[in-house]
């Protein structure tokens, strides 16, 4: 960097991290793919033939489905807006520290030697079967290094920034680091077996990679969903709301609506948020008290949710006719909006008497897709759209397959939170439907077989948005390589090709 | 104050920390004070059920299948009495499950047989048609892991003081033993004895044979633990 001159920022990690979003993105959605037509078509469990069905059944695969898109794609992506938008908004560049850059290159490749070793694990059946925190204890320690390498990456570039003032994003960030630290640290806590010794005296015994965990039972669901509501929730709206407060301004040029109501609903969801998690376990055994508190503020919290919301549609006020010439805006003000459809209809399942329905059906499949691929695919999508051009100082490839790609998602996303709805609806109105005796009017399996049409509906729903991923993942890569190299990076708006 | 926390990354970071580890102390710990105990009448697993309960995490058999029986008429009526704290005293991890394309199994054990799980997991769509719940043939041929098992039933009688050899109250009144091997050959010899008692009522030639060799199956292993679960 010369003195007086303008820093060069230096994106080589974050191109990493935006590669392996689109690598793990296209297998998470594959997989998820994949068992959704499992599900609609049982034989399809085989597909691979017998010999390895053990690999391709529904059960086995679905741990990695969740957890490559939640730690594979979304993370990938939100550490690839850290390292873009972490040196920008603290006026620092990573290319001034070589210890920054080393921090930044050995998170990126231990984090990428985790997932690798976590998909053969969760393959081979080695869970812990705790939702989201299925990796036993040797990955739950790496897990631990590599976000301990990403704090110590935002400590170094806000220890070293020249804008003294921490814009919304880095609140976010910063956010994102503490709470899923300490929901992973207290959520894991779990015995390694290989420690113990028999009255025999022997050592070693059974699996070495095999833990118990500290909690029993009742305690046990506790600490898990006060981990896997919260953790979800840090890992697919703080860091997202990050990326949007940065990448919708910068888009669009025009400044965020409201500095209060950034406020508002950041100290807001840093309160709310956590105490939600009993919302997951509403008639269990869990005292009656955390799970009225869990509904109560899970309502209260429609308030910072919409907070963000409003404030990133209202930036777009007096400039609508960007949601119409550019299909990135058009990501970004969808996304927003799928946020507060998927923040609201959160709410209404954590109503006592709506979740005792709700509860265990695919209305809740429906309502994790409709905030995950509404809200978090659309904002990782524009997000890499807006990056793309400024790391690889080209023009994105095209501008019509941008659009189609858009319409054929929210095409995508529609067919699976409406067929869902229905589906799960369906199921807990049969399974509590008694008839003129009182005795059940369903066995079981009819509330199975009726909801084979929406599973149908669900596994097109998918495979569209895995189309148009597909379409995403190409454009990128033509990005990269048939455009001309630009010589100034634009302000605002990305250059698209037509 | 938030211009300033805005300069000063760590007190803004304190104050974060704060404000997301109030929900956790007022929720959580307070239920800690109150260990769960266990129910009269529940035990903690034998060797062989243990294999079993990992053999069921092994294929995310909870991805599917409750084991939370909520207080509704209709609930009850289906699975059974709804559940109650004590029983998961000895549930680690908890198997509640978040989603029921399946039954819930919490009371499996009442009223489906060793005969009907040895041929629904062969076959599923065969004993109940239109199921939708894939083959799972390869239990059939799968070795249980009852090393890992009795390590876990170390390590939770040493960490946790679960009753391992100990005499446990049951509702009538008697006491029961679950007993724990002293050495792994002691382990398997309980388990080979538990899957006996199961291949006994099994119609599948192989799996009798592998268990008069001194094998044990997954299926075997899986089954102990469906029977288990009252």
């Amino acid at each position: 960097m010369t003195k007086n001159g303008p820093l060069e920022y230096d994106y080589s990690v974050s191109k990493l991290f935006i590669m392996n979003a689109l690598f793990v993105g296209t297998i998470g959605m594959l997989v998820g793919v994949i068992l959704a037509w499992e599900m609609a078509y049982p034989e399809f469990n085989t597909f691979l033939g017998e010999d390895l069905a053990e690999y391709t059944n529904f059960s086995r695969l679905r741990p990695l489905h969740t957890d490559s898109v939640i730690y594979g794609f979304t993370l990938s992506a939100v550490w690839a807006s850290w390292y873009y938008l972490g040196q920008r908004v603290l006026k620092v560049s990573m290319a001034e520290s070589k210890i920054l850059m080393f921090i930044g290159k050995l998170h990126f490749w231990l984090y990428f030697s985790a997932s690798a070793v976590i998909v053969l694990s969760l393959l081979m059946g080695i869970t812990t079967s705790k939702e989201y925190a299925e990796f036993e204890w040797p990955l739950d320690l790496s897990i631990t290094v590599v976000w301990t390498l990403w704090g110590a990456s935002i400590a170094g570039l806000v220890g070293f920034r020249r804008e003294k003032a921490l814009y919304i994003s880095i609140w976010y960030f910063i956010a994102t680091f503490l709470a899923v630290a300490m929901l992973h640290l207290f959520n894991n806590m779990e015995i390694p077996t290989m420690f113990v010794t028999s009255p025999a005296g022997e050592t070693m015994i059974g699996a070495w990679w095999h833990s118990v965990s500290m909690y029993a039972g009742t305690n046990d669901a506790l600490v898990q969903w006060w981990f896997g509501h919260n953790a979800v929730a840090f890992v697919l709206t703080t860091p997202i709301i990050a990326m949007v407060y940065y990448f919708l301004p910068k888009e669009s040029g025009q400044a965020i609506y409201s500095y209060k109501l950034s406020l508002l609903s950041f100290w807001g969801l840093m309160f709310v948020y956590i105490w939600a998690g009993g919302h997951h376990m509403l008639y269990s055994t869990v005292p009656d008290w955390m799970q009225t508190m869990g509904s109560v503020f899970s309502v209260i919290l429609i308030l910072p949710s919409w907070g963000s919301a409003i404030n990133m549609l209202l930036t777009m006020k007096g400039e609508w006719q960007q949601v119409a010439s550019s299909p990135l805006i058009k990501f970004m003000v969808l996304g927003s909006t799928f946020y507060m459809f998927s923040t609201l209809e959160g709410p209404i399942q954590a109503i006592k008497s709506v979740n005792a329905i709700a509860h265990f059906t695919d209305w809740i499949i429906g309502h994790v897709h409709d905030g995950a691929l509404g809200w978090v695919g659309f904002m990782v999508i524009a997000a890499i759209y807006h990056m793309a051009p400024r790391i690889f100082r080209r023009e994105i490839y095209s501008r019509s397959l941008m659009n189609m790609q858009f319409w054929i998602q929210t095409l995508g996303v529609v067919l699976y939170f409406t067929s869902m709805w229905i589906a799960g609806i369906t199921q807990g109105m049969m399974w509590r439907a008694h008839d003129e005796f009182g005795n059940l009017a369903y066995s079981f399996i009819d509330t199975v077989t009726v909801l084979h049409p929406y599973y149908t509906i669900r596994a097109v729903g998918g495979t569209l948005y895995l189309i148009g991923f597909l379409m995403f993942v190409y454009n990128i890569y033509k990005t990269t390589s048939a455009r001309e190299v630009e010589e100034h990076e634009l302000q605002n708006a990305s250059p698209m090709g037509a | 104050m938030f211009h300033w926390l805005e300069r000063n990354p760590f007190f803004f970071a304190l104050s974060v920390f704060i404000t997301i580890s109030f929900a956790g102390l007022i929720e959580i710990v307070p239920s800690f004070a109150q260990a769960s105990r266990p129910l009269v009448g529940t035990t903690p697993y034998s060797t062989l059920e243990l294999a079993g309960r990992h053999v069921y995490i092994k294929n995310s058999c909870n991805a599917c299948h409750s084991q939370l029986i909520r207080p509704f008429k209709s609930e009850t009526d289906r699975y059974g009495h709804y559940s109650m704290s004590g029983e998961y005293a000895y549930d680690r991890p908890f198997l509640w499950g978040s989603k029921r394309t399946g039954p819930d199994l919490m009371r499996v054990g009442n009223y489906r047989t060793t005969d009907w799980h040895e041929t629904h997991m062969k076959d599923p769509a065969a004993v109940v048609p239109g199921s939708i719940m894939p083959k799972y043939t390869w239990l059939y041929e799968n070795e249980t892991d009852v090393e890992t098992a009795y390590a876990e039933q170390l390590t939770i009688a040493q960490f946790f003081s679960t009753p391992y050899n100990k005499a446990i109250p049951m509702k009538d009144g008697t006491n029961k033993i679950i007993k724990m091997g002293d050495s792994i050959a002691e382990a398997n010899a309980l388990a080979l004895e538990e899957a006996k008692v199961i291949v006994a009522d099994m119609k599948d030639q192989n799996i009798k044979d592998a268990v008069e060799s001194g094998k044990i199956p997954e299926i075997v292993a899986i089954i102990a633990y469906m029977n288990s679960l009252k």
